[in-house]
């Protein structure tokens, strides 16, 4: 009993991190159809970000949870400003930009901070459950995505913004018709996007290691997950990343992680042969 | 009474809660050019899309020579001997006209019969003064006959036009309208259209849509003379 | 058979002939590897300019050609066959990556998207194979550290007789220069003018009558088993290849070779390659300058500002004597009209 519950926190973790690292990218690219290379770079800069926070002596709370969003938020909205606003509706154009941007991050991260990895503790102790252990940090994982995603939608359904973002995403043209600057609205867009993969590097900083390369093993599950999703952020998002992320774990579970991964792969591409648009394609139209 | 070239039986679309086309029966014979009209959102476009196959009907059949060609794929419908033309021009932009020529007659023939089959359609529809220019850099009607030609060089059967005669000017639709009618002379047609003066250079026989379905059918004197066909063109109210 | 063929074919054979009397080995060598990476640009530059697939994982057929290679030879001992597997094999894995999306018609985006999580995803897969037990035969795949003491390629047959390096050096410059006026002929027969038409227009090629899926699925093919041939001959040349010949980082390379030289043509982005892997390797010996920092520096200058590449640029001045085939006015597949698919 206590072997399925510790099993099951599994499952739900593997779900709740493909949930986390794939968010920012869906939103982005589920608003502004653009594919953002530089995600996994956005993220380890947030990782870095917290992971310097810490080492000057700010809370770890802190460092984790506030630092990186709006680290990463300022650096979003810079790359918005120079490079990706340069390129609005040339999709091919803006990931190989992207991708350009992330091989230099890497790079600069490289450069400024040397190839060894850095750490952050993690600030949650285990927690037994019968015989075994439960990593509290992961349940805390677990409530902050979930509290995050309802975040989103709180904030896409209700606010004003949120409004004027669902609109330009379904009809631009007639949304700029209707007055709404939607340049502006793509600008707070990215930034979002940014700011949430700032997020996702810095909760995850103290479970995988910091260095400037990590950002490859996470962009292929996020994308893969986004692609999956289909073109609605929100729904998209959590099934994906629940279909795919059972799937991981079962396969995990058969061999090892690095087998996980593929079996992640060959879903995704067997799933896109049958739903060209992703799951919200074909179920969920419309909403969120 | 031999099969009719293009059939439907009770083709429907249905768009979520819109339904674009509703049970149509449609029938073309050899040889004939029919004219398909009717106000904007009559289904005619749609209609279009089902017989070139570019969208699968939700229900019927659309049958080419007694064939169930239903749910085929556009390049399978297409190899049968249905040549089109969109209503958005469809054209190799990077290629020249006589280069967009090839690429139709090349299924067709081997070397030096492809060119002559080429050369043949740009005699046939007076390409000659543009047909080594990029296609990109030709004026509208330009295109629009050089796609004439690219779907004639595709050596089909039968060939679907959706507004052969959109945004151009007057000269330009009188010189189209000649030239499908001198098409016909070798091949069956079906032409979407809105513009009325065009419609009455070419049409012999017209088929009118309203909401989905078929309104009238007849040649070109009855369904202008049919009051349904003026109500739903003038609209009811006006009329009343 | 016009004059800029002409002239690539006779500084080609010129290079064939004089390199080897003339440079000593070490330069030998560099160039050798230069000519390999050129078959690598050659690949991409007839699947991604002509034919419109934007593949952004190509180092996954370059990697898994590599690593065929080595697996088959240290097992069977003679290279003839290796060969053959390592050219057949990433052909193989394209076709089969190609099935599943063009027949699915999905967007450019998700083609890059999905070709680059493919090659990431292979990437992980071998880092993480170090450890006896990761084997195939007699062969230790050896993770992130590679596999060592790859025997060079040998004349077919005859395993004793490996190649030297001036040998291996005509070799390559040779399938190069093979490659090169093969694509060249191959685009300018029927399938490969359609190949160029699906470019242009993916929807009127359906509309006559041709297959554009397996027009694309071929071609994709054929980049691949090129890939693969690049990377057997990188495997035998250095006798070692590690998990890199995989990597993110090889692949925005192959794109880096093709933005720089000018997607369009065949030619630009061999001269891309030499000129980006020359600088590359001069980035190496130093230690100021990051070479991820410099690679991603240029791919955002070139996309921004010179997106034609340096080639069509330099030949829009210069006429076209340099250039075989038509030159491209934009960057493959004008991204605008794949709105509607995404």
């Amino acid at each position: 009993m206590e072997y399925a519950i510790v099993v099951g926190v599994e499952f739900v973790y593997a779900i709740a991190t493909l949930a986390l690292i794939s968010l920012g990218l869906a939103i982005v690219f589920g608003m502004m159809r653009i594919i953002n290379l530089a995600h996994g770079e956005f993220m380890v800069m947030g990782s870095y970000a917290a992971t310097v926070a810490v080492h000057h002596g700010v809370n770890v709370w802190i460092s984790i949870l506030i630092v990186p969003p709006i680290v990463v938020g300022l650096i979003g909205m810079v790359v918005e400003r120079l490079l990706v606003r340069h390129l609005y509706g040339r999709m091919v154009e803006t990931m190989l930009a992207t991708w350009g941007l992330s091989l230099f991050v890497v790079g600069l991260l490289t450069t400024v901070f040397g190839d060894t990895t850095e750490g952050v503790p993690t600030p949650l102790r285990g927690i037994a459950v019968g015989a075994y252990q439960v990593s509290g940090y992961s349940l805390f994982v677990i409530g902050l995505t979930v509290v995050t995603m309802l975040g989103m939608y709180a904030l896409l359904r209700s606010t004003r913004f949120g409004l004027l973002a669902r609109g330009t995403m379904q009809n631009a043209d007639m949304a700029a018709a209707l007055g709404t600057d939607t340049s502006k609205v793509y600008a707070v867009t990215f930034t979002l996007g940014a700011a949430l993969a700032g997020f996702a590097g810095g909760v995850l900083a103290p479970v995988s290691g910091v260095f400037p390369s990590i950002g490859g093993s996470y962009i292929g599950r996020a994308f893969i997950t986004v692609i999956g999703g289909g073109a609605a952020p929100l729904f998209g998002t959590a099934s994906a990343s629940t279909l795919f992320g059972i799937i991981n774990q079962i396969a995990t579970f058969a061999s090892n992680p690095v087998y996980g991964e593929v079996a992640l792969l060959l879903a995704a591409i067997v799933l896109i042969r049958a739903m060209p648009q992703g799951i919200t394609g074909r179920f969920f139209r419309g909403r969120l | 009474m031999s099969a009719p070239l293009i059939e439907t039986r009770a083709l429907s679309m249905h768009f979520g809660g819109v339904q674009a086309v509703r049970a149509v029966d449609f029938a073309l014979a050899e040889g004939e050019l029919r004219c398909l009209i009717g106000p904007n959102g009559a289904g005619k476009s749609t209609f279009f899309k089902l017989l070139t196959g570019q969208i699968k009907p939700t229900g019927g059949q659309v049958l080419f020579r007694g064939t169930d060609i239903t749910g085929l794929e556009p390049h399978q419908i297409a190899r049968l001997g249905i040549g089109i033309k969109t209503q958005v021009p469809s054209v190799f932009n990077g290629l020249t006209a006589r280069e967009n020529l090839w690429i139709a007659a090349a299924r067709h023939h081997r070397g030096k019969a492809a060119t002559a089959a080429v050369a043949e359609q740009i005699e046939r529809l007076s390409l000659g003064k543009f047909a080594d220019k990029v296609v990109s850099q030709l004026a509208h009607g330009q295109r629009q006959w050089a796609e004439l030609g690219i779907v004639l060089c595709g050596a089909p059967h039968v060939i679907l036009l959706d507004e052969p005669a959109a945004g151009m000017t007057e000269d330009e639709t009188v010189r189209t309208a000649e030239l499908i009618r001198e098409i016909n002379r070798t091949h069956p047609l079906i032409v979407v259209e809105h513009d009325m003066a065009f419609i009455r250079m070419i049409a012999r026989r017209i088929t009118v849509f309203d909401r989905g379905k078929i309104l009238a059918d007849g040649d070109v004197e009855q369904v202008f003379k049919d009051q349904a066909v003026r109500d739903v063109y003038l609209g009811r109210e006006a009329a009343a | 058979m016009n004059l800029g063929l002409a002239c690539i074919g006779v500084i080609g054979v010129a290079l064939l002939v004089a390199l080897p009397a003339t440079l000593d080995l070490y330069e030998l060598l560099q160039i050798t590897l230069y000519a390999i990476l050129g078959i690598l640009a050659l690949s991409l530059a007839f699947i991604w300019g002509y034919g419109g697939i934007l593949c952004f994982g190509h180092s996954a057929f370059f990697g898994l050609g590599a690593y065929a290679y080595a697996v088959a030879v240290i097992n069977l001992g003679e290279s003839t066959l290796p060969l053959l597997i390592a050219i057949a094999l990433p052909a193989a894995l394209a076709a089969g990556l190609g099935y599943f999306m063009f027949y699915a018609r999905i967007s450019d985006v998700y083609v890059g998207v999905i070709t680059l999580t493919v090659a990431l995803i292979l990437y992980n897969c071998i880092n993480s194979t170090a450890g006896p037990e990761y084997h195939i035969g007699e062969a230790l795949l050896g993770g992130f550290n590679g596999i060592p003491n790859i025997p060079s390629l040998n004349i077919p047959f005859r395993p004793d007789a490996q190649l030297e390096p001036e040998a291996m050096f005509v070799l390559s410059m040779g399938l190069l220069l093979l490659t090169y006026f093969g694509l060249t002929a191959l685009l300018a027969t029927r399938f490969g003018r359609v190949l160029v038409a699906i470019r242009e227009n993916e929807q009127r090629v359906e509309f006559l009558g041709y297959d554009a899926r397996l027009h694309k699925l071929v071609a994709f093919a054929i980049g691949g088993g090129l890939a693969g041939l690049a990377g057997c001959l990188f495997a035998a040349w250095g006798n070692y290849v590690s998990p890199t010949a995989f990597s993110v980082v090889q692949s925005a390379q192959i794109i880096i070779w093709l933005m720089v030289g000018g997607a369009g043509t065949l030619i630009g982005p061999v001269i891309g390659c030499f000129a980006i892997s020359w600088l590359t390797l001069k980035i190496g010996t130093q230690q100021f300058v990051n070479a991820n920092v410099v690679l991603g520096a240029i791919l955002l200058v070139f996309v921004l500002l010179v997106p034609k590449g340096i080639v069509p640029l330099l030949s829009e001045r210069l006429g076209s004597w340099l250039l075989s085939h038509r030159r491209l006015t934009q960057l493959p597949r004008n991204a605008a009209t794949q709105e509607s698919k995404a």
